[in-house]
């Protein structure tokens, strides 16, 4: 039979419905009446109209129109149940030339999804979200949705909704009204002739509102489901019109998309160069990274340090500089502070492990080559950590020290003390890393590396306070003048 | 000034920069301990080179941005600890049904239910066996130091978009929040957004879903996968060797545990034990060649592990139960010392 189509589909639905499984490639697979058919055509229409086919994702949600991918003629995502806005949100993100439809129903956006709806709409993510509110689930079998009227039926509220039980019906559109990030939000009736010809032109201003980059439009949709709500399709206009309409009120809610202005977003940098500045370490060219002049045997083993103090004495700052004095040496070094319940008690500790060879375990928990204690509670614990050939340095105003072997060897400064003088206990770290420094030069360095051990501190405070440059100058003194007081013991 | 390539950086914060050197686009996350360096990192880093950070209302909001982001085709990302990975579930199901790329960072701290931000390894089997609904599998990269993070990052994403799937990167809060020496690689060169993306310029007809109601087409679908985690099993397993030419008791461990492993196989070999350790850096594949390899040399296999045992079935049926496999772990957040390890190696000799 030769026939002519005078008024055909709409240049934003495909011609064939080719992603329909099964032998029916022209419809649609929603049921007569339903309001899912009356708004895909709308939506078509008007992404051919707006000519934004190019450019607009179609988000099908959970619910009958989980298949709306297979309708129109753009791009497409099936998402988890109540997830849209957020995958919408990543999807403009990356784009924002982008057009995100996301079309959900009551049980997707009201429900499970709720909170990333309300967020999304927070943010005023320049999204257009299409609400299809008929009070019912419609795919999962007439179940009460979080829109289902109050004493409506349904398969899981028989004997109708109670309000003392499940609550009242969500009003979407005036929750969202109430938000300042919104742009627009209409709630219109899938309903006669005249209320849809309502419904095209708000789904119209959403899109509009979307491609001049305004923000978040929300329009909600009053329809209905036949099957579920067991009623024809004539019976279904005079619920949404008499039942449903009286409580969710059609009509503007917010309209502010003219004092908005477009959103804009910055554009990403991938030039290498741009980048390795960005994250590439700089330095002044007296600073670069070397070696030591002279490597001394010490150095070719791996050292491990332990720093335990009480908090507030800058214990995780001094390992922090260690590890920074390393690395501006070549050395691997691992940093990591403890945890622990001693933590919150007020204490804290810290492993350092230096090496020319690659670090294995970073947990300096036996084998301790230089223990530096500053409180006495730190001695008594970690001194049998202490290699019998190892060092502790301690600070002499808060520790007495014992046990010691005659091969262990000792170094003190009355750190705290000394902080406290200098206006801060928080510089007692520093003062403590001045004995680090002679037991340094009496033992492990030789010139020219003894100097270039106290420039290298220098440049460690001098990373570690980067942003807070009148730390430094006192933070060096006191490394100095730790330096000068401390004794071998 | 001049630049330089190597920077003191904590686990959390290498996975930041290796990231953005791989040419990442956007991050999308919700702070958790001990993974909420990782963001901190990201807030500043990325806005810096134009890319995307948003901090999402839940671990939910997040992995779903990070799926919208990989369905336009960019390199997304995201990062958590236990908890918020148990919530993202859900959708890296989607992901792996959808064949859609994107990196996950579980930092792992103790379990179940709120647990403790101390260190576990008690993920595994929630990440390396699928997690959510459904036959799937994901990729997980297990790294053992900072440098490993940030270079595990970038293979991360080339692996996830090789094979169109989520890519995990699965350690400790040891590993996460320890600070050491990192190398940092050249950055990427910019790319051509995938043929398949939502995005202007290409086909206007391209979409990803994950439904398929006919059970045949599902199946079939199914099958696709399954070949396609075949070829991974074959092709992408990845593993360090240490001191394990002649060794006899063999220890398997990854993260933390796989550096002590190595400390303890060191203190062995001085007592005359013939110890060695395999170290997985892939978790899925599981280095299965490998170790089924060990088994003519071996006379014991020892899992090393911060949970109640979750990687030892793994070696178990690597091996087909050819050797005793025993485990030395620690839970609760605990750690295990080098000298617990030998302790209790010795014991089981």
């Amino acid at each position: 039979m030769k026939y002519e189509v005078v008024h055909g589909r709409s240049k934003g639905f495909f011609d064939s419905f080719n992603r329909r499984p099964g032998a029916i490639k022209t419809n649609m697979h929603y049921c007569p009446g339903c309001g899912h058919g009356i708004l895909h055509k709308l939506i078509a229409e008007a992404i051919e109209d707006l000519q934004i086919k190019e450019r607009t994702v179609f988000i099908s949600p959970v619910g009958c129109s989980v298949f709306g991918y297979y309708y129109f003629d753009c791009f497409g995502i099936s998402v988890p149940h109540g997830r849209a806005p957020a995958v919408g949100t990543g999807l403009i993100r990356s784009d924002e030339n982008n057009i995100v439809i996301s079309y959900q129903g009551d049980g997707d956006l009201g429900a499970i999804g709720l909170n990333e709806f309300l967020q999304t709409a927070n943010r005023g993510e320049n999204m257009a979200v299409f609400f299809v509110n008929n009070a019912i689930y419609g795919m999962t079998g007439g179940q009460m949705a979080p829109t289902t009227l109050p004493g409506q039926k349904t398969i899981t509220s028989p004997l109708g909704r109670s309000v003392q039980s499940e609550g009242y019906p969500l009003k979407v559109a005036e929750m969202v009204a109430a938000l300042d990030a919104p742009v627009y939000v209409e709630r219109v009736a899938l309903s006669s002739g005249r209320n849809i010809m309502k419904a095209r032109a708000a789904l119209r201003k959403a899109l509009q509102n979307t491609i001049d980059k305004k923000g978040f439009s929300f329009v909600e949709f009053l329809t209905g489901c036949p099957v579920n709500l067991k009623k024809s399709a004539s019976e279904i206009n005079t619920f949404i019109d008499e039942q449903m309409s009286k409580y969710f009120v059609p009509g503007v809610y917010k309209d502010i998309a003219e004092n908005r202005d477009p959103i804009r977003r910055p554009q990403p940098v991938f030039a290498p160069e741009t980048v390795k500045q960005v994250l590439y370490g700089s330095y002044t060219q007296s600073a670069a990274v070397r070696d030591f002049s002279k490597l001394q045997p010490f150095f070719n083993k791996e050292r491990r340090i332990k720093i335990a103090g009480s908090g507030g004495q800058g214990v995780l700052s001094l390992g922090y500089i260690l590890a920074n004095m390393g690395n501006l040496r070549n050395f691997n070094v691992s940093y990591l502070p403890m945890y622990g319940p001693e933590m919150r008690g007020g204490t804290a500790n810290c492993s350092v492990v230096i090496s020319k060879q690659e670090i294995s375990s970073p947990m300096v928990d036996s084998n301790c080559n230089l223990l530096i204690v500053l409180n006495q509670q730190s001695f008594d614990k970690f001194l049998p950590e202490l290699k019998t050939n190892g060092f502790v340095i301690y600070d002499s105003s808060n520790v007495t020290p014992h046990d010691l072997l005659p091969t262990q060897g000792a170094y003190h400064v009355n750190a705290s003390e000394l902080a406290r003088d200098l206006g801060d206990l928080r510089y007692a770290n520093l003062a403590i890393l001045g004995a680090v420094s002679l037991l340094m030069d009496d033992y492990f360095l030789e010139e020219p590396d003894k100097s270039d051990f106290e420039a290298v501190v220098a440049e460690a405070i001098r990373s570690c306070f980067s942003g807070k440059e009148k730390l430094i100058t006192p933070n060096i003194n006191a490394f100095y003048l730790g330096k000068h007081k401390a004794q071998p013991n | 000034m001049m630049l330089k390539n190597k920077r003191l950086l904590s686990g959390n914060e290498a996975v930041i920069y290796g990231a953005l050197l791989a040419g990442a686009d956007a991050y999308y996350g919700y702070p958790i301990t001990p993974a909420s360096e990782i963001a901190h990192t990201a807030a500043v880093k990325f806005p810096e080179l134009g890319r995307v950070f948003l901090q999402a209302e839940s671990e939910i909001g997040a992995i779903n941005m990070v799926m919208g982001a990989a369905a336009a085709g960019r390199r997304a990302m995201t990062a958590s600890s236990g908890l918020g990975i148990s919530l993202k579930q859900e959708a890296v199901s989607y992901l792996a049904g959808s064949e859609l790329p994107c990196v996950i960072v579980d930092i792992m701290r103790g379990g179940p239910g709120l647990g403790n931000i101390a260190p576990e390894q008690a993920d595994y089997n929630q990440v390396v066996k699928g997690g959510g609904h459904g036959s799937y599998r994901c990729i997980v990269l297990a790294p053992g130091s900072a440098q490993e993070m940030c270079d595990m990052t970038g293979k991360a994403f080339e692996l996830a978009e090789k094979y169109a799937m989520p890519v995990y990167i699965l350690t400790d809060a040891v590993i996460g929040q320890m600070i050491e020496s990192v190398t940092l690689p050249e950055p990427l060169p910019n790319r051509e957004l995938p043929d398949n993306a939502l995005a202007i310029g290409k086909n206007r007809n391209n979409f990803f879903t994950s439904i398929y109601l006919e059970p045949d087409e599902l199946e079939a679908h199914n099958i696709k996968l399954q070949k396609k985690y075949a070829v991974i099993q074959e092709r992408e397993e990845l593993s360090e060797d240490y001191l394990l030419e002649d060794a006899e008791f063999i220890y398997i461990a990854y993260g933390i545990c796989g550096r002590l492993a190595k400390n303890a196989a060191e203190q062995l070999r001085k007592k005359g034990i013939k110890a060695g350790v395999l170290r997985p850096k892939t978790l899925f594949p599981f280095p299965k060649k490998r170790i089924a390899g060990l088994v003519g040399q071996a006379q014991k296999f020892i899992s090393v592990e911060l949970s109640c045992g979750q990687m030892i079935d793994d070696i178990k049926l690597a091996i087909n139960c050819a050797n005793p496999v025993e485990l030395i772990n620690r839970m609760g957040g605990n750690m295990l010392s080098v000298a617990e390890i030998v302790e209790r190696t010795e014991k089981l000799l």
